[in-house]
């Protein structure tokens, strides 16, 4: 439509000037037509000028400032679609964009389609030779992504999922790097960490580190460019010492607090902002050192917004105090109460009656603290725990509920289907619960979640609000962690059969930590807000943005 | 600040007194360069930017003419005690407790090392300990030693380390010379840490890093005066006792990161930290357990630990006796890249150089001379037709035409005859070797040496 109100618009308007000139007086329907054609010609120019602003903001290389307003569109789909992966981060559909391909005229679609599928078969041609790995899901669905004429989505991908592609491994590099405090002399930056050993290629685009090969190696030792709080925290991290999502998130704060107290705000700058940028390499250090889980993201996002809402005119002690006590209350509503009023839902609900036979997999501290409460209240049940190696966590839940009294039996993961007849509820804990009602958790969940679906067993999940997260995934391949592979390998009897497995060519050790499990086999998830079906996260999600 | 750096450098080198009569232990060269500073170059690769060192007048007045110390980028805090006094190491650190506001790493000056230190530092690190050291598997020295009268059958008092099957905590550490009756374990070690395993042919490498509560307790307990005789099997066996337990310790709600006990329990170490139940929250959470098999939360619920780092492959070395000095000589150049041999050298064509020679500065090195696997110090003049292997030989030494010198040791300052033949020797400083002379398997000091005992 663009076009022809372009074509048609110098042709009216040379009618028009020769009716003016002849000193015709324009008809009222002239007029109308006059008024809509730059109408329309207004709202051209807009939706060019708001979509080239756009692409700057998204176009990861630079567009030709000269191409014209149809080529801009097809480019970005173009570049975007062979990456995009069907149903990953959040997709956002610019109005204008959609609209634009509307306004387009029927005589030149055809030709623009013919034009973007040439450039897509390029495109891909060259990407293949590239590569030359054959072997992805991803370059299978690269051709189907494509979108359709109609609604050119623009998908773009969280860079840590993208460690296969060199360009985005040297943006972090340099991300890296523009993140040292400019105060230090050397060139003192957050080291980028390596990956190590052969990484089956499904989960290629994921970052897999060695545990002998601790960040801190890079780092001088008496880290000046990290707060040695943080430095702590990431070996913890790394060393698997703090572990599962509440004691991450926890000492998380802790270490924000000794930060923030040792914090002092250098002349000329605002805390509010300075204090933000700080915490920024922090946060990449930590990242490096493990991948965030969900529950941290929120936190740091928390305690990001708390800061940048400090007044400017707030002196600086002040300002400290408040954000430390922000944090203790944040920690205090969200998980130590949360945690109470959960355990105080599922007792007086009973959801854990007397006579019951619980099953949980792996160690939640959520779920250890509703057991360990009902086994207070008297309740008269016993728990069978289910492990899996390599991490064998249910050996430390097996230790908290025995040291309280309650009698317990202890499985592997393997002889789930035999011990299940004899179980009459399953309780399991989240990592993160996404928008779609999909529960994060362990490696290991979504097999006892789909086993106790089949034998008709309720099962529950018991989550804490904060770690709700509005991403949305529906497999376990996109979106995951890779652990470090020797801890798969066992000295049994002095012998070591998986010794010298990097020299095997064909060979690659795969070491999972979550999985995802859709919300059919999910029967109830209890959170401090009250007990709600797995669909009914996004609600909760809306509710805390309004909130917010 | 998260470590500071104390290099012990008031050490006397009593097991070496040939050596050390004159040179004070910390500026005996190796490799051409002042003892001290392989440990601040080592430091200095690390990244500390400041460092204080304890020593004697008479190292501070050798440090400022040194040039290889001024060529050290770190700022140097000397801090000079005296000399004849019975300060003990552990003495030394009372007397800096001023300067120390944070966790400390403290060195010795005799220590040679390639190891890569956040090893020591990361346990330090990630446990929390209170205590972290370097330990590394004793070589056997296959140099000969000057002056040595047979094999050598001292029985060295050795060391007993017990460490748990990890390999990282360290459980037990005795010296044989406290061990009159035998070795004796007790049983809530044995209850705690099933699996001990003990090791002798452990070498200390003096290098530890320490919590600042303890460098505090010290100077409450004044009756501790060496770190390696003393506090360390202090500390060590403090982890198990029954005192320093959880109970005792309250929150701390003020800015103190330590809490004083009054009355007889006045020499309780006492660590707390600021937000102690939020780094116990996280404990509790988290599901991480160092030992598997009993009913009680990580560490024992212990709030004292100690770590060790056994090194097995590189370089460790203390060089204390002179057997360990001989065999540094011949280690330590490999561990840097720098040129054999230095470059205001004026070295003959006609002289033959092993290429695992060290020339030091300004040397004059005659023609028909040959050089092997031997270190020459800075302005020292070898003449014509010298042989010389397997040797050391310090600054401004003379040696005439004519001397073959193997095995040997030459201290500063001292002029061998022509003719002469020395093998494994030891000569002093300054010492004057009359002409065509034959010594094997001799010291040779001068008298005023004799005098000392």
């Amino acid at each position: 439509m663009a076009d022809s109100g372009v074509i048609d618009g110098p042709g009216r308007k040379d009618e028009i000037e020769r009716a003016k000139s002849e000193g015709k007086d324009l008809t009222k329907e002239e007029k109308q037509r006059l008024r809509k054609e730059k109408k329309q010609q207004k709202k051209i120019k807009e939706k060019k000028d708001d979509k080239a602003s756009q692409e700057n903001e998204k176009e990861k290389k630079p567009v030709t400032s000269a191409a014209p307003a149809s080529q801009p569109p097809t480019q970005p789909t173009v570049q975007k679609a062979p990456s995009a992966v069907p149903a990953t981060a959040p997709v956002s559909v610019p109005a204008s964009e959609a609209s634009v391909p509307a306004d387009k005229p029927t005589k030149t679609k055809a030709e623009l389609k013919a034009e973007r599928r040439a450039r897509q078969e390029a495109e891909r041609a060259s990407k293949q030779t590239k590569k030359g790995e054959t072997g992805q899901q991803a370059a299978t669905s690269k051709p189907k992504a494509p979108p359709s004429d109609l609604q050119p989505v623009v998908k773009r991908l969280p860079e840590h999922i993208q460690v296969d592609n060199p360009d985005v491994l040297k943006k972090l590099a340099k991300k890296l790097e523009r993140q040292q405090t400019p105060e230090h002399y050397a060139a003192k930056k957050i080291p980028l960490r390596s990956d190590y050993g052969y990484k089956v290629s499904l989960f290629s685009h994921l970052h897999q580190y060695s545990r002998k090969a601790p960040l801190t190696q890079q780092l001088s030792i008496p880290s000046t460019v990290i707060h040695p709080a943080i430095v702590r925290l990431g070996l913890q991290y790394s060393h698997g010492i703090v572990a599962g999502s509440n004691a991450r998130s926890v000492a998380l704060l802790h270490a924000f607090k000794q930060v923030i107290r040792d914090y002092t705000t250098p002349q000329n700058e605002e805390l509010s902002r300075d204090l933000v940028n700080k915490l920024k390499p922090y946060i990449s250090f930590l990242n490096q050192c493990r991948p965030l889980s969900a529950s941290m993201g929120n936190a740091i996002k928390y305690i990001k917004k708390e800061i940048s809402n400090i007044p400017s005119n707030c002196k600086e002690d002040e300002a400290k105090n408040k954000l430390l006590n922000c944090i203790e209350s944040y920690i205090n509503e969200k998980i130590i109460l949360a945690g109470v009023a959960i355990a105080k839902c599922a007792i007086e609900k009973q959801k854990i009656s007397d006579g019951d036979v619980i099953l949980v997999y792996g160690c939640s501290s959520l779920v250890n603290h509703i057991l360990c409460k009902a086994f207070e209240k008297s309740r008269k049940f016993r728990v069978i725990v289910v492990d899996s190696r390599p991490r064998l966590e249910g050996k430390e839940a097996l230790r908290r509920l025995v040291q309280k009294g309650i009698s317990c039996t202890y499985v592997l993961i393997s002889a789930v289907s035999y011990i299940l007849p004899e179980v009459s509820k399953v309780f399991l804990g989240a990592h993160a619960l996404l928008a779609n009602g999909y529960v994060m958790s362990r490696v290991g969940t979504s097999q006892i979640a789909l086993v106790a679906k089949a034998f008709n067993v309720p099962v529950l999940v018991c989550c804490e609000t904060y770690k709700f997260c509005d991403r949305v995934q529906t497999d376990s391949f996109v979106s995951n962690e890779l652990d470090d592979p020797d801890d798969l390998i066992v000295t049994r009897k002095g012998t070591t059969p998986l010794e010298g497995w990097e020299n095997e060519s064909s060979l690659g050790l795969l070491n999972l930590v979550y999985d995802v499990t859709p919300p059919d086999f999910v029967d109830l998830v209890i959170t401090e807000l009250g007990m709600i079906p797995c669909t009914s996260v996004p609600v909760v999600l809306r509710v805390k943005n309004v909130d917010q | 600040m998260e470590l500071q750096a104390v290099l012990m450098a008031a050490g006397g080198g009593s097991r070496m007194t040939d050596l050390t009569y004159n040179t004070p232990k910390a500026m005996l060269p190796v490799g051409n360069k002042p003892l001290m500073w392989y440990p601040l170059n080592l430091l200095e690769k690390v990244g500390f930017e400041e460092v204080i060192v304890i020593t004697t007048k008479e190292v501070q007045k050798a440090m400022s003419t040194d040039l290889k110390i001024k060529d050290v980028k770190m700022k140097l805090d000397v801090v000079s005690i005296q000399e004849d006094g019975d300060m003990g190491t552990a003495d030394a650190l009372r007397h800096i407790q001023p300067k120390i506001k944070t966790d400390i790493l403290v060195l010795s000056c005799d220590l040679i090392t390639d190891v890569a230190l956040h090893e020591v530092v990361d346990l330090f690190r990630a446990h929390n300990a209170t205590m972290a050291m370097l330990m590394s598997k004793a070589h056997e020295f296959t140099e000969t030693v000057p002056g040595q009268k047979g094999k050598k059958k001292t029985a060295e008092q050795r060391d007993f380390v017990g460490v748990d099957k990890s390999g990282k905590r360290l459980l037990f550490m005795a010296n044989e010379a406290d061990l009159e009756d035998g070795l004796s374990i007790r049983k809530s070690i044995m209850r705690k840490h099933p699996r001990m395993l003990i090791k002798t042919g452990l070498v200390d490498a003096h290098l530890y890093c320490l919590k600042k509560a303890v460098v505090d307790f010290l100077t409450e307990n004044k009756s501790i005066s060496s770190i390696r005789g003393e506090l360390v099997p202090y500390l060590v066996r403090k982890q198990f006792s029954k005192t320093v337990n959880s109970q005792k310790l309250k929150d701390d709600t003020d800015d103190q990161t330590q809490e004083k006990n009054d009355g007889p329990a006045n020499h309780e170490l006492l660590i707390s930290s600021r937000d102690e139940p939020l780094l116990q929250l996280a404990q509790e959470r988290s599901c991480w357990n160092d030992h598997r098999g009993d009913m009680s939360e990580a560490y024992h619920g212990g709030k004292l630990r100690c770590y060790v780092h056994i090194m097995d492959q590189g370089l460790c070395c203390r060089v204390n006796t002179l057997a360990a000095y001989i065999e540094v000589n011949r280690l330590a150049p490999k561990l840097f890249e720098e040129p054999s041999v230095h470059p205001s050298a004026d070295i003959s064509e006609r002289c033959q150089m092993g290429s695992d020679s060290i020339i030091g500065a300004v040397c004059h090195i005659a023609d028909k001379t040959s050089i092997k696997r031997s270190t020459i110090g800075n302005f020292t003049t070898v003449k014509e037709k010298v042989k010389v292997t397997n040797s050391i030989i310090m600054h401004g030494v003379t040696i005439e035409e004519g001397c073959n010198i193997q095995g040997s040791v030459i201290c500063s300052n001292a002029v061998i005859g022509r003719g002469a033949d020395l093998k494994y020797c030891l000569v002093g400083n300054g010492q004057h070797i009359e002409p065509e002379a034959e010594r094997t398997n001799e010291i040779i000091v001068g008298t005023d040496q004799l005098m000392e005992i």
